[in-house]
């Protein structure tokens, strides 16, 4: 074993790339959640986002139009989830892993014909001064755009959730949509405006992965990381912070396990990557272990239909 | 009384879709099950066009029928049995993990036939397995891998540590260092498959650790458009399928797939099915290489230099002549003791069995 061969410079950055699409898709299903919304669809919205951002940027030669046609992809798909269980009240559960298998039959309808083909990808930003630090330069300032937005999105959705007043309805909506109604908020709008901004994050994680990471068009290309967003929601308490720590922890040890590997470790390494959902596991045990504390942590209303006239 | 209605139709729907085949028994129908998407462009993409390579040999007296993306395990033994329900004659199953669903449907289904890729059970008459010796690919390959790196790590993305993996990262490693005496073994294991990001990844970790060559066992070209990063500096292989695209970048220069191999199925699935439809049709243990033309090389692009070109393009001929076999003595096990005798060559049980690294590769097989 030689763990002098790995680089934190190089694991630390590719690590930030591995974990943004999770990232994206987990900080959008969290609001998405917040507002007592649960939508079981994000793997068919990401790779939904993966082959029309892939399909677009290919034909335009343009990656952002790519990403910003994704994330219109994920909100439309997103629409027909809200619009079947807001509207027409089907059950939320049935309604996402359906919104999955049609995200993935469709995505791989799409993208036959674009299979094997190679597009262009977002540059690496050259921030002045910044990416000419040493070590930190390297490490977190040489990266392409779509990895500071999507941190740039966390901070956003913190600062929404905790620091106006339409998170906090956004939030009430979630915790008790009889009292938000009675209140005269629109449960059903709110409820709808969140659920695409889950679809168009979970659309731009998608496209990230087919314009960046991998980058090119293959058929169930997510491989489950839809799920994984999933489970970094539960695992982050439904907390914007907690979500970032979760995604680059569910991130950074799949890069981690493999650069050990890499570098001659060979023992121990199925128990590192098994770890985050052994972590998630205790995460609901702990918050379901005590009932005053699982108040503070999981939207009370999650996942129940609302009906003005109940 | 609605729900009773629907049943009575679906049964009479189940008795259409189903029955009419059964009764039309001068077509013969083979199916395919694959673990992937036939868009992976490698594993499953392969054994497809030998599907499609049944239909045009035989026309409209066989029928093909597939199910992409089938999970190994329990899922597997359900898909499987619905083919033997449909009325398909033979079936083949194509990914290792798929042996215990196909020899516990095979037992249930005695007129069927049933075809198990990579596997070495045959619990029942009417279950075969087939494979190609895909180890003498890896020879080829890891030849080229020794020769053109330049920091002397050369790496292997394994999927999971059975025979065929092991085998296959032996014969790379091997010939990498007959090569290059100075070369380095790099493995990490993916535990799965298929899975763009993660191989990807894997690919990234070993780039970003100084390997230079990169050879994979997983199903997908994520390694290669990764190596693609690193513009001309570092170089990968083609898997299961030739992966042209990436052979050469788009501004002419060489692209970071030097060469490939190649899996060909359609030899032994158009006898197979043939030998069903005559008649001459027998339980078989099938394991073929370059003779046969199961494996394949690839066209080799322009970064290779011209005498390697010339050593991998002669220990291919010798292969294909049946001259010169990939596991020949002297080797060690990597613990040191003798293996193979100078001049002796490793018998197929043990290739097939295979759970033990060779001499010089550091690092243990995990469990």
């Amino acid at each position: 074993m030689d763990l002098s061969a790995i680089n934190p410079v190089l694991l630390v950055a590719s690590i930030m790339i591995s974990a943004t699409p999770i990232l994206l898709a987990a900080i959008g299903e969290m609001v998405v959640e917040k507002s007592g919304v649960l939508n079981l669809g994000v793997e068919g919205m990401m790779i939904t986002g993966a082959v029309i951002g892939f399909i677009v940027a290919i034909n335009t030669g343009a990656p952002l139009l790519g990403f910003a046609t994704a994330a219109i992809a994920g909100a439309v798909l997103s629409l027909a989830f809200g619009v079947l269980t807001q509207i027409f009240l089907s059950n939320q559960v049935a309604t996402g892993l359906g919104l999955t298998l049609v995200g993935l039959g469709l995505s791989s309808l799409l993208g036959k014909p674009y299979e094997g083909q190679k597009t262009v990808t977002l540059p690496k930003l050259d921030i002045p001064i910044l990416s000419d630090l040493p070590v930190v330069g390297r490490m977190l300032f040489s990266h392409d755009i779509m990895v500071y937005l999507s941190l740039g999105i966390v901070v956003a959705v913190w600062a929404f959730l905790k620091h106006t007043r339409a998170g906090l309805i956004l939030r009430a909506v979630g915790e008790s949509h009889e009292s938000a109604h009675a209140l005269g908020y629109k449960v059903i709008r709110v409820r709808m405006l969140a659920i695409m901004f889950g679809g168009a994050c979970a659309g731009l994680g998608g496209a990230y992965l087919s314009l960046v990471r991998v980058p090119q068009w293959t058929e169930g290309m997510t491989a489950g990381a839809g799920w994984i967003a999933l489970a970094i929601v539960v695992f982050a308490s439904w907390r914007a912070g907690r979500v970032l720590v979760g995604a680059y922890l569910f991130g950074g040890i799949t890069v981690l396990q493999l650069n050990l590997q890499a570098a001659g470790l060979t023992w121990g390494v199925q128990y590192l990557s098994m770890s985050p959902y052994l972590i998630t596991i205790l995460v609901l045990v702990f918050i379901s272990s005590n009932r005053s504390r699982s108040s503070h942590d999981a939207p009370a209303n999650l996942g129940q239909t609302f009906h003005a006239t109940r | 009384m609605i729900r009773r209605t629907l049943l009575a139709t679906a049964a009479a729907g189940l008795t259409l879709a189903f029955g009419a085949p059964a009764m039309a028994q001068d077509v013969t129908k083979a199916c395919f099950v694959y673990v992937g998407p036939i868009g992976d462009g490698g594993w499953t993409f392969q054994h497809h066009q030998g599907a499609l390579a049944v239909k045009e040999e035989y026309g409209d007296k066989v029928e093909i029928a597939w199910q992409e993306s089938v999970p190994e395990g329990a899922d597997a033994e359900r898909v499987i049995t619905q083919m033997a329900l449909s009325g398909c004659n033979i079936i083949f199953t194509t990914s290792f993990g798929y042996m215990d669903p196909t020899n516990n449907v095979a037992a249930k289904f005695p007129d069927v036939k049933f075809e198990h890729a990579t596997g070495y059970k045959r619990e029942h008459p009417n279950v075969s397995t087939y494979n190609a010796r895909f180890y003498e690919g890896r020879a080829v390959v890891g030849h080229i891998a020794g020769k053109m790196t330049k920091t002397n790590k050369i790496g292997y993305i394994a999927s999971f540590p059975i025979p065929e993996v092991i085998m296959g990262i032996n014969s790379y490693y091997h010939h990498a260092k007959l090569a290059n005496p100075d070369v380095e073994l790099v493995v990490t294991w993916a535990y799965t498959w298929f899975d763009p990001a993660k191989e990807a990844d894997a690919a990234r970790a070993m780039l970003d650790q100084g390997v230079d060559v990169i050879t994979a066992h997983t199903d997908s070209t994520a390694p290669l458009a990764e190596i693609a990063k690193e513009g001309s500096s570092a170089w990968g292989f083609g898997q299961a399928s030739d992966m042209a695209a990436f052979m050469t970048n788009d501004d002419g220069t060489p692209g970071p797939r030097v060469a490939s191999i190649i899996d060909e199925w359609s030899p032994y699935y158009v006898k197979r099915v043939g030998q069903l439809m005559d008649g001459t049709y027998e339980q078989v243990d099938s394991w073929a290489g370059m003779p046969e033309g199961e494996v394949v090389i690839g066209a080799m692009n322009d970064a290779i230099p011209d005498d390697v070109k010339a050593e991998a393009q002669a220990m291919i001929d010798a292969i294909t002549a049946g001259e010169y076999h990939p596991f020949t003595g002297p080797m060690n096990k990597q613990d040191g003791s003798a293996w193979l005798a100078e001049g002796e060559t490793a018998d197929d049980g043990t290739l097939l069995g295979m759970n033990f690294y060779i001499e010089g590769i550091t690092g243990d097989i995990p469990n």
